[in-house]
């Protein structure tokens, strides 16, 4: 049986068809350079280390938090454009849409996933940045790393915050009048904040309720129509877009940076 | 970059040539950094430009959010000492007359934005949420409040009636009270 298996296998690796897919072709690996070959021939494997140092794979060591972060990161992806084949963003469906979402649609559980997701997202951030602080994963070379690591934390929490608003319930709505109203104690740019009637050239005021950082947050002067459709496009265009490319930049500096630390 | 500018042999030379800026010929410093400055002058110029043009994009002209003003009857329909909660529902804002004056207060709690209860009987406004009270006034006195309610602006029209307009705010803690449009001599 699974010697037909085999051949099966080794005349699959013959047709065309197969080398098509895998540049390496079907060779048998023999060789040191075969075997990175093979990792660097194929676009998903690159993205993985040829090798790795033994700690690198010590769970005591690194929490996998990083990586569980990521995991994180795909299943809310993957659950979040779920939810957008159902959920409206507007004043007038959208909180029927999420108690839709939960009672009606089969395995609604798809809301549950993305909402306990996104805390535990934010949980695994903080662990990873714990243990990168911990372990002076922080230090030269992988000083820039951290920013860049800082940057995706606080595009997390944007996340978090975009993601907050759209059930519509009561709890959202207070919640981003809340957050909102920090906007608006912006220094210069926020109508109630130190400093905003500097910009002023007489009696004209540039910064007031509807021309200030929050306005341009909610689109509107209080948490309505326009916020909630604003922050739908930022929770589920705007954001993701941004943050994928610092991920993209911070997994790649993490190998050009010598690989996950070590114990020294 | 490091092969030899490329000239054509077995051309003929010029008998007049007129330098013209040629892409066989090597540019001059003095052009590089004119031409430099230029180029990367106008495409900073057009980002920026574009920049610029997303940011007003994000500013809209036109509002759809309920009217932000509303006429509020005559002054004699309010009786002196009361609370009026006739437009707490509509327009979120309590009138009250006392023997000299009208003002208009914003339902919001200073705390969180909660919408707070007017309570008749002990003579106070008292939030629901984490229990802030003020005084018919807007005073607060107790719980986590940490400022009085605020006054809308509210003035008479031409045919007596009032005008309440609620983008112009006023408010106690930074002596806003004294204005003559946070109230209405009756």
């Amino acid at each position: 049986m699974s010697e037909g298996n085999n051949k099966f296998l080794e005349n699959f690796k013959k047709t065309q068809l197969y080398r098509a897919i895998f540049r390496t072709g079907g060779a048998p690996i023999s060789t040191h350079k075969q075997r990175i070959l093979v990792t660097l021939n194929n676009v998903f494997l690159h993205l993985h280390p040829i090798r790795l140092p033994k700690h690198a794979v010590k769970v005591k060591y690194t929490w996998c938090m990083g990586g569980l972060s990521f995991f994180v990161f795909l299943v809310l992806t993957i659950t979040g454009i779920l939810l957008m084949f159902y959920y409206r963003p507007t004043v007038e469906y959208a909180y029927g849409d999420i108690i839709d979402l939960s009672e009606q649609v089969p395995l609604g559980l798809m809301r549950e996933i993305h909402r306990w997701g996104a805390h535990l997202m934010v949980i695994t951030v903080w662990l990873h940045m714990f243990r990168v602080f911990m372990t002076g994963s922080y230090k030269p070379p992988r000083e820039f790393n951290w920013m860049v690591g800082v940057i995706l934390l606080v595009l997390t929490m944007l996340m978090s915050f975009t993601g907050y608003l759209l059930p519509w319930d009561q709890l959202a709505i207070w919640a981003i009048t809340v957050g909102s109203n920090m906007a608006g104690a912006t220094p210069l740019l926020g109508a109630s904040g130190p400093g905003a009637s500097l910009l002023a050239i007489g009696d004209v005021n540039f910064v007031h309720a509807a021309s200030d950082a929050r306005f341009a947050m909610l689109g509107g002067r209080f948490v309505g129509e326009g916020a909630l459709l604003r922050f739908y496009v930022l929770h589920c265009i705007g954001l993701p877009f941004v943050i994928m490319i610092f991920m993209i930049v911070h997994f790649w500096r993490v190998r050009k940076d010598g690989g996950i630390s070590g114990p020294t | 970059m490091s092969d030899p500018i490329q000239k054509p042999s077995n051309q003929p030379a010029q008998t007049t040539p007129p330098k013209p800026v040629s892409l066989n010929e090597p540019m001059d410093r003095r052009s590089f950094i004119k031409w430099s400055v230029i180029g990367w002058g106008a495409f900073v110029a057009v980002l920026g430009g574009y920049g610029a043009m997303i940011m007003r994009y994000l500013f809209p002209n036109v509002l759809f959010e309920p009217k932000q003003s509303f006429l509020a009857g005559y002054p004699d329909e309010y009786t002196i000492g009361e609370v009026s909660e006739r437009f707490k529902d509509k327009h979120g804002a309590w009138i009250v007359r006392d023997t000299e004056k009208i003002y208009v207060l914003a339902t919001f709690c200073t705390h969180l934005g909660c919408t707070p209860n007017w309570m008749g009987n002990e003579n106070k406004f008292k939030c629901p949420c984490h229990g802030s009270g003020f005084y018919k006034t807007g005073i607060n006195f107790e719980g986590p409040a940490p400022r009085p309610l605020e006054r809308y602006k509210i003035t008479l029209t031409d045919d007596g009636e009032i005008f309440i307009d609620k983008t112009k705010k006023f408010q106690q803690e930074k002596g806003e009270w004294s204005d003559p449009e946070s109230y209405l001599s009756v």
